[in-house]
């Protein structure tokens, strides 16, 4: 039985497909078989962040309406083998999401993949609730900035109250993953401290992407950013949080802690 | 030559409005599901239903929605004994 990861925020904005998408490659490129599903109905973007747009068929409301097969409508990602999308449907109503489909779909998926990423709309509405609901893990992507800690501390509230697995009386992991981090205002004060966003929500810290290039880069060429260049400093943030959602214990380092002199000197780009 | 170039990377932007304008053409031409591509499908799918009795599993689409092409591939694979009808 795969493993159902919820990435979700509350906020908009803050990189939840984009981590949706990189987390996703990033165990695929581990060689485990992975799905992202997108739950944006009507305003779906994980297909173009994974360069897949021109490509999509049928969708997952066309899944749970019975119209087409689940097999149908994966989408096989042309550079990684072992990575599937299964896009939401732009032009339907997001009221065609069913309790009942989506829990038939997320089961079929988790019989034949080792994860089932459901990237969540923003917003704590229908989809956003129904991309929840049967997780098993909770991936809540926060920026260091007040509203969007704000609305994480909501998520994780609904992620407590309102799944498959609280009604069930169990808790469900949630791991707190932070995006847009930019070092050098971390350095002069101006932006929460990590320190802070994990006192404030208390779950434990996933990972630390940083603000970066590479990571608008990797959207504007439809690649999620592990795979548009695993080397970057995004990208290696993603995969190692993938190894930490796997189990493997991975020491956390804070972006810009260890700068090189280049670094400091090229530092003012990235401000 | 700007730090992108610089550092040996080829900027992106020109790729990201390419694939907008491509995807946007096609969105702003599907309303209402209305689009060549997607009927053309659902009615080569309903002739085939008509005449042979298939699973959804051996039935794969595939497409492409181009710039100035789009493509659309059905694969159907047909048992012997599938024709409607048939005894």
């Amino acid at each position: 039985m795969g493993k159902v990861v919820v990435v979700t925020s509350g906020k908009g904005g803050v990189g939840k497909t984009t981590s949706a998408a990189a987390l996703g490659a990033a165990l695929a490129q581990r060689k485990e078989k992975t799905v992202v599903v997108d739950f944006d109905v009507g305003l779906r973007n994980l297909d173009l962040v994974m360069g897949a747009e021109r490509r999509v068929v049928y969708d997952l409301v066309n899944v749970i309406q019975g119209e087409a097969k689940l097999a149908q409508a994966l989408i096989r990602d042309k550079r990684l083998e072992t990575l599937y999308l299964l896009p939401a449907s732009q032009t339907r109503d997001k009221d065609n999401l069913t309790a009942e489909g989506v829990e038939r779909v997320i089961g079929a998926l988790k019989k034949t993949f080792d994860w089932v990423i459901c990237d969540s709309p923003a917003g704590i509405e229908r989809g956003a609730t129904l991309a929840m609901r049967h997780a098993d893990v909770a991936v809540v992507v926060t920026n260091p900035e007040v509203s969007s800690v704000r609305d994480s501390d909501r998520i994780i509230g609904l992620i407590d109250a309102k799944t498959a697995k609280a009604e069930r009386g169990e808790r469900m992991d949630r791991h707190l993953l932070l995006t847009r981090y930019n070092p050098n205002r971390a350095e002069r004060g101006d932006m929460l401290s990590v320190e802070d966003v994990l006192e404030i929500l208390s779950i434990p810290l996933l990972g630390i992407v940083p603000e970066s290039m590479d990571v608008l880069r990797a959207s504007n060429i439809g690649m999620p950013v592990t795979l548009a260049d695993s080397q970057s400093a995004p990208a290696q943030a993603y995969l190692q949080a993938a190894r930490r959602l796997a189990g493997e214990d991975v020491p956390i380092s804070i972006p810009g802690e260890k700068r090189s002199l280049l670094g400091k000197l090229f530092g003012w780009r990235a401000a | 030559m700007n730090i992108l170039g610089f550092f040996g990377k080829k900027a992106s932007a020109p790729t990201a409005r390419d694939r907008l304008q491509v995807l946007l053409a096609h969105e702003r031409a599907s309303v209402g599901d209305s689009d060549l591509v997607t009927r053309l499908r659902e009615e080569i799918l309903a002739v085939i239903a008509k005449h042979v009795k298939v699973d959804g599993e051996q039935v794969k689409v595939t497409m492409d929605r181009g710039d100035q092409v789009s493509t659309l591939e059905i694969d159907v694979e047909i048992p012997l004994k599938a024709r409607v009808g048939a005894t």
